[in-house]
């Protein structure tokens, strides 16, 4: 990946960059000038790839999903980041967070989470290394995403409820935040998507490029070629979709399509489908676009989804929607929820309410007969059986 | 001369610069409480731009800004406020506040209204010195604004000579490693941080903020800097009793420790530094 690289400065042309309080510079700092050294260096690499394999149980499988793809007339794809340890591809970013943190000698992480599948992706590391890990998750998520609260407990995990703003995924990465400036020398936090101050957004965009380097040998067993004519994921922070784009980012012949939540509707005033809605802004230390009021005061967004509940978007993602790279598009709730169900009763896949907004789209997009679609399915649904079954029994489901 | 020189220029010592959030506890206090906190002798005003999203801020700021923010409070309606404070009061104000707002404001504007307003400094802690030098500090040079830095018990040397080196008026030294608002008292750390910042020789005055909140703490804070900074404790007597110019006095006269008060602190402190 060349010409989307973030430059010197941590910027993707105009985005990106760290907008940090003096509070936070020695650790940002020390990041921005460790990291690319550790993700280079010989024995994180081994220790990296063996743990993906060995612990997280890599590769994730790129499924030819054949009801799916007759139902919708084409050839789909899904890449199966719901399989790996814990559930979604989360665990990719803190496998790899977790060591960077353990070579720059720090004892204590935060994480903050949305819909828990970060939580507890961090919280397994944390059990595993042998760290403490203190979790920030906004009220309102701890309570529709309760399972993976007591995963987390399981594992050792302080859970911490955040009651400012709108209780959600924002406000549990503010907090998290001031717990790093209120502990800056023992900790490390591991941000749960390509956002923040750089580096994280490069950073985490690395750690889970694994995807997109999979996708490339496995596309190429199945039909003999490495490139799809499309990849579709959904969008919160990004990191699912910049991980299945990121090697394919310098092929045009490769259409990248992300899909954020459109909550109830783009105009109904509760949606978090952050490239129709938003502006430029500054949000959790980067330059990106955001949902903001006239004034410059972040809107609350809303989406039946925890992990796509944020109002801003990675900035490699404000840049690649500039520079007309990735096509945006976006689902509502109950696209989500219909989706979700199709997948489940065609394929025996019960997705996560995040990706099922990336199937949603499925429907809306005209395919060829012979086109290649990867769709990655960047967790499993057991942590939205509750939202899934409240819609089972409001819409009677009856598609298939 | 920018009003800050003067006043550190006139004064060796014992400033007291007093923050609070605009539109906070209501939204046409803001002149109401500037001119309240001059009459009762604060040295310095920090006018709060209320933010959604304040990072470095601990609950009692979080709570004025969403307060100040449902009760309609701007950037707009703010400099409207601020319009004719000038001609009522003459210590040196600054605007303090997060990037996003100002950024949508529009930087320059934002600017060219300080200077109109007859603001004398910029706090905008999540704008790094950096990124100020490279796109931001021709627009405050053309407008006489000073953009104060901050430092913290975790900048290195090169860090605060740097920071010195590029500052003007002030530097705002952050007493700990907290969100602000934190009442915890000074321990040997901070102890060892400030003897370390006096030892610096350092070219700007610095005023010590962050867990400043009663006499002790003022006093203790200007036996090693300029003066200290206030904010999350007077607010949260706002919130409690109200903005009354009663209420505003006596809380200065507190913090400053009545006429005749002597803490026992800053003896201490000279016996350690
Ligand atoms: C399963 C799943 N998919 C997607 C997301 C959204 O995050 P991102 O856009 O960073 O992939 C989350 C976040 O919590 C998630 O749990």
């Amino acid at each position: 990946m060349m010409k989307f690289n973030v430059d010197e400065r941590g910027y993707y042309g105009e985005y990106g960059g760290a907008y940090i309080p003096e509070m936070m510079y020695p650790n940002v700092k020390e990041l921005q000038d460790n990291y690319l050294k550790i993700l280079d260096d010989e024995i994180f690499r081994k220790e990296f790839s063996l743990l993906l394999r060995d612990y997280a149980g890599r590769p994730s499988p790129l499924y030819y999903a054949g009801r799916l793809s007759a139902y919708h007339n084409t050839n789909i794809y899904l890449k199966r980041e719901d399989l790996n340890h814990t559930g979604a591809h989360k665990i990719n970013n803190t496998i790899g967070q977790i060591l960077i943190a353990k070579r720059l000698g720090k004892t204590r992480i935060i994480a903050e989470t949305g819909a828990g599948q970060h939580g507890v992706a961090t919280a397994t590391v944390c059990a595993l290394m042998g760290l403490k890990c203190f979790v920030y998750m906004g009220k309102l998520d701890v309570e529709r995403q309760a399972p993976n609260v007591l995963r987390m407990k399981m594992l050792g995990a302080e859970v911490i409820p955040v009651t400012s703003g709108n209780m959600t995924l924002k406000d549990a990465a503010n907090e998290a935040i001031r717990d790093w400036i209120s502990n800056p020398v023992d900790t490390h936090y591991i941000i749960g998507s390509v956002v923040g101050p750089h580096p994280y957004p490069d950073l985490v965009a690395r750690l889970q490029s694994v995807i997109s380097e999979e996708i490339k040998w496995q596309l190429t067993e199945h039909i003999g070629k490495e490139n799809p004519d499309y990849i579709i994921a959904c969008v919160g922070g990004g990191s699912n979709a910049a991980g299945s784009f990121y090697h394919y980012l310098d092929n045009e012949d490769v259409k990248l399509v992300a899909v954020e939540a459109a909550g109830k509707g783009i105009n109904s005033g509760k949606s978090a489908a952050t490239m129709v809605l938003g502006s430029p802004g500054v949000i959790h230390g980067s330059r990106t676009i955001l949902m903001q009021n006239e004034d410059g005061q972040i809107t609350e967004p809303y989406s039946v989804s925890a992990g796509l509940d944020y109002p801003g978007i990675g900035p490699l993602f404000a840049w690649l929607y500039k520079m007309k790279r990735v096509t945006f598009d976006n689902a509502t709730d109950t696209e989500a929820l219909e989706a979700a169900f199709l997948l489940t009763r065609l394929e025996g896949i019960i997705p996560a309410l995040e990706s099922a907004h990336a199937l949603a789209i499925l429907g809306k997009m005209k395919f060829k007969k012979d086109d290649i679609v990867v769709v990655t399915i960047s967790g499993r649904g057991d942590k939205d059986m509750a939202a899934y079954m409240k819609y089972l029994g409001e819409s009677d489901y009856k598609n298939i | 001369m920018n009003r800050i020189d003067k006043l550190f220029q006139n004064r060796s010592g014992k400033i007291l610069s007093v923050y609070f959030t605009a539109g906070f506890p209501s939204l046409h206090s803001t002149s109401q409480i500037i001119e309240a906190l001059e009459a009762a002798g604060a040295d310095m005003i920090e006018i709060g731009m209320p933010f959604s999203d304040p990072l470095a801020d601990g609950p009692v700021i979080q709570n004025s800004s969403r307060h100040a923010l449902d009760n309609g409070m701007s950037i707009n309606l703010l400099f409207k406020q601020l319009a004719d404070i000038r001609k009522k009061v003459n210590v040196p104000l600054l605007m303090m506040g997060y990037i996003n707002p100002v950024l949508k404001f529009g930087l320059e504007n934002f600017c060219r209204l300080c200077f109109e307003t007859g603001i004398d400094g910029v706090i905008i802690p999540d704008m790094p010195p950096e990124l100020f030098l490279k796109e931001y500090s021709v627009f405050f040079e053309s407008y006489g604004l000073y953009n104060i830095f901050l430092i913290t018990p975790q900048s290195d040397d090169g860090r605060i000579k740097y920071i010195d080196k590029i500052s003007r008026g002030f530097i705002y030294m952050v007493s700990s490693s907290t969100t602000t608002g934190v009442k915890k008292g000074f321990s040997e750390d901070h102890r060892s941080y400030f003897k370390r910042i006096n030892s610096m020789n350092l070219k700007n005055p610095r005023l010590i903020g962050f867990g400043i909140s009663d006499n002790k703490s003022f006093e203790v804070a200007c036996d090693v800097a300029q003066g200290a900074i206030i904010g999350s404790a007077f607010i949260r007597m706002l919130g409690e009793t109200g903005s009354s110019k009663n209420n505003i006095t006596s809380f200065i006269r507190k913090i400053r420790g009545g006429n005749n008060t002597v803490s026992a602190m800053p003896l201490f402190f000279k016996n350690i530094l």
